[in-house]
């Protein structure tokens, strides 16, 4: 039964799609997890969708313009809360959510192409292009070497930001090479998750694996396989129960989340102990680190 | 005694020059018109109350304070340490933050924490090099924890941790080592034992700078001292600046300073009438 629906090429194009989609988010999660900033994800994903409509009414190509709206939003929110008495949180509130009423307003203006962004908001998996296929693909592949090079150098940005320059970490151009990923990332991830729910498919796979390990390598590629996985089998479930592929994704990583917090309660173990802390912490100060 | 005076180690080399500095955050200065000079070879601590500047005069050194006025400044070059050494550009400095600061939630190992001292150079690659990792290994013995090179940094003791940042500031080979309230939060034996590891690292030609409230323990251990509010009230030896006038002045309050000997006591006065209305009552009891 597993195997029927490889029959269609939009499913295979959509089941590459959501694994590797999967497995990025859980990737840079890690480090979004890590910097306390998941609302930047959610905040970020709000932004990118002003340049994919503008990227439209503008005739530009969409990963071109939204891409572009998205690394420039990112870098704006890194430099306006780094003024003082203008917080991080405020900060990405004002730019992304201006950035997302941008998109609001180009579509109410031009009504005749509303139906065109759905897929952004809420994502569409069956409707995955080669192209978008391609962009996964290379977005995965460049957060892949980009980590691997930079592996040094963000886990010390992420860690202790202000030391690690004082180390001579180039921590300014270690922070926008991130907001390109980062960028990156939501405009892959857009058309298979949807603008809504981006931001859950990057924390959850972080937070799954800071629970199970204490190991930064290792809640790398757990939280990498963790994402991935869920991409898979929320695909499938997407397909078999047709509902939005998206949704399926983000649930499927909610119940993976609620098992592995389960588990680790059970078991009393330290890693779980400190994981529930971050998550704690998290909820403090949602949008601290490297933006503060 | 107020400024640019000779360090008390003996060593006439500057290694950092504060020229009338000002300096602080948001167009807030925290420091004004300091002028001071830091000395190869030099065992400093900067003593004074919360928000008088000393963290602050330790992100000036690492620019990482806003300038006002004047400047601070590293000498052009260092004398080489060790026979057959080529001179050495200046300003390699090492800094470990007060461990307050720091995310014990960060799943790192002691090990990875040291390795982040090399990040910017030991190659593109996410591992260390062998000789890094000898390096590392090594420097792990030499400060006594090389045991738990492999735990999570949240289950040491607090004087491992501190050693554990340590590491990661040494692991650069320092000229100068700072460091924010090294002292902080530890007991007496784990005081006493960071203070001799970093007499030590000073007796092997690194310029140490800390910053502590722990004025007791610095009188005992460190040989020159500069009390600080906003502005350097004195520098010298505890001998001469724990004297309850300068330090009323650096703490804005009235201070008992007793001398036994070599041994220098230093308490506010409010604390030391109430520890001697407690004895009172104890003796009567």
């Amino acid at each position: 039964m597993l195997l029927e629906p490889l029959r269609y090429d939009f499913f295979v194009r959509g089941l590459i799609a959501a694994t590797l989609v999967g497995g990025l988010c859980g990737l840079v999660g890690v480090y979004i997890v890590l910097r306390r900033m998941s609302y930047i994800g959610h905040g970020l994903s709000h932004a990118v969708f002003g340049g994919a409509v503008t990227s439209y009414v503008m005739h530009l190509n969409f990963y071109v313009g939204a891409g572009l709206w998205g690394f420039v939003s990112a870098l704006l929110i890194h430099a306006l809360s780094r003024r003082r008495g203008i917080g991080a949180d405020a900060a990405i509130g004002i730019i992304t959510t201006a950035s997302f009423a941008v998109g609001v307003a180009l579509i109410s203006r031009y009504r005749r192409f509303t139906r065109n962004f759905e897929a952004s908001l809420f994502g569409n998996i069956l409707g995955v292009t080669d192209q978008d296929l391609a962009v996964v693909v290379a977005v995965s592949t460049g957060a892949v070497v980009l980590i691997f090079f930079l592996y040094k150098s963000l886990l010390f940005t992420t860690f202790d930001p202000e030391v690690a320059s004082v180390y001579g970490v180039p921590s300014g151009r270690v922070e926008a090479l991130f907001a390109l990923l980062l960028a990156a990332t939501i405009i892959a991830s857009m058309q298979v998750l949807g603008v809504t729910l981006i931001a859950a498919a990057i924390v959850i796979p972080a937070i799954v694996a800071r629970l199970l390990t204490d190991s930064f390598s290792t809640m790398l590629w757990l939280s990498t396989l963790v994402g991935s996985l869920c991409g898979l089998v929320g695909i499938y479930l997407s397909y078999f129960l047709d509902i939005s592929s998206g949704a399926t994704i983000v649930l499927v990583s909610a119940g993976v989340f609620a098992v592995a917090l389960g588990v680790t309660t059970f078991r009393g173990q330290s890693g779980g102990r400190a994981a529930r802390r971050t998550i704690a912490a998290g909820r403090t100060r949602t949008t601290a680190g490297p933006f503060d | 005694m107020t400024a640019a005076t000779s360090g008390g180690s003996g060593a006439e080399q500057p290694l950092v020059q504060f020229e009338d500095l000002a300096c602080g955050y948001g167009g807030r200065a925290v420091l004004d018109r300091i002028s001071l000079r830091l000395y190869v070879g030099q065992f400093a601590g900067i003593v004074g109350p919360s928000g008088s500047g000393k963290t602050t005069l330790l992100r000036a050194i690492l620019g990482q304070a806003e300038v006002y006025g004047g400047a601070v400044r590293f000498v052009d070059q260092l004398p080489p340490r060790g026979r057959g050494s080529a001179r050495r550009r200046p300003g390699r400095v090492g800094y470990v933050p007060q461990l307050e600061t720091v995310d014990w939630t960060f799943p790192v190992t002691v090990q990875q924490v040291v390795s982040m001292g090399l990040a910017a150079e030991s190659g593109p690659w996410p591992w260390l090099g062998r000789e890094d990792q000898r390096r590392l290994g090594a420097l792990l013995d030499r400060l006594g924890i090389g045991d738990c090179a492999r735990q999570h940094i949240r289950d040491l003791s607090g004087g491992q941790q501190q050693r554990a940042f340590l590491a990661r500031a040494l692991i650069r080979q320092p000229d100068l080592l700072l460091l924010d309230e090294p002292t902080s939060g530890a007991d007496i034996k784990t005081r006493h034992e960071i203070l001799h590891l970093l007499a030590d690292l000073n007796a092997e030609g690194i310029t140490v700078l800390l910053t502590t409230h722990d004025l007791n323990s610095v009188a005992a251990h460190l040989p020159w001292i500069i009390c600080l509010n906003g502005r350097i009230v004195a520098q010298g030896s505890p001998d001469d600046v724990f004297t309850s006038e300068i330090l009323g002045r650096t703490y804005g309050a009235e201070m008992v300073v007793v001398r036994e000997g070599d041994l220098i006591l230093v308490s506010d006065k409010l604390a030391a009438t109430r520890s001697t209305e407690a004895a009172t009552v104890a003796r009567g009891a």
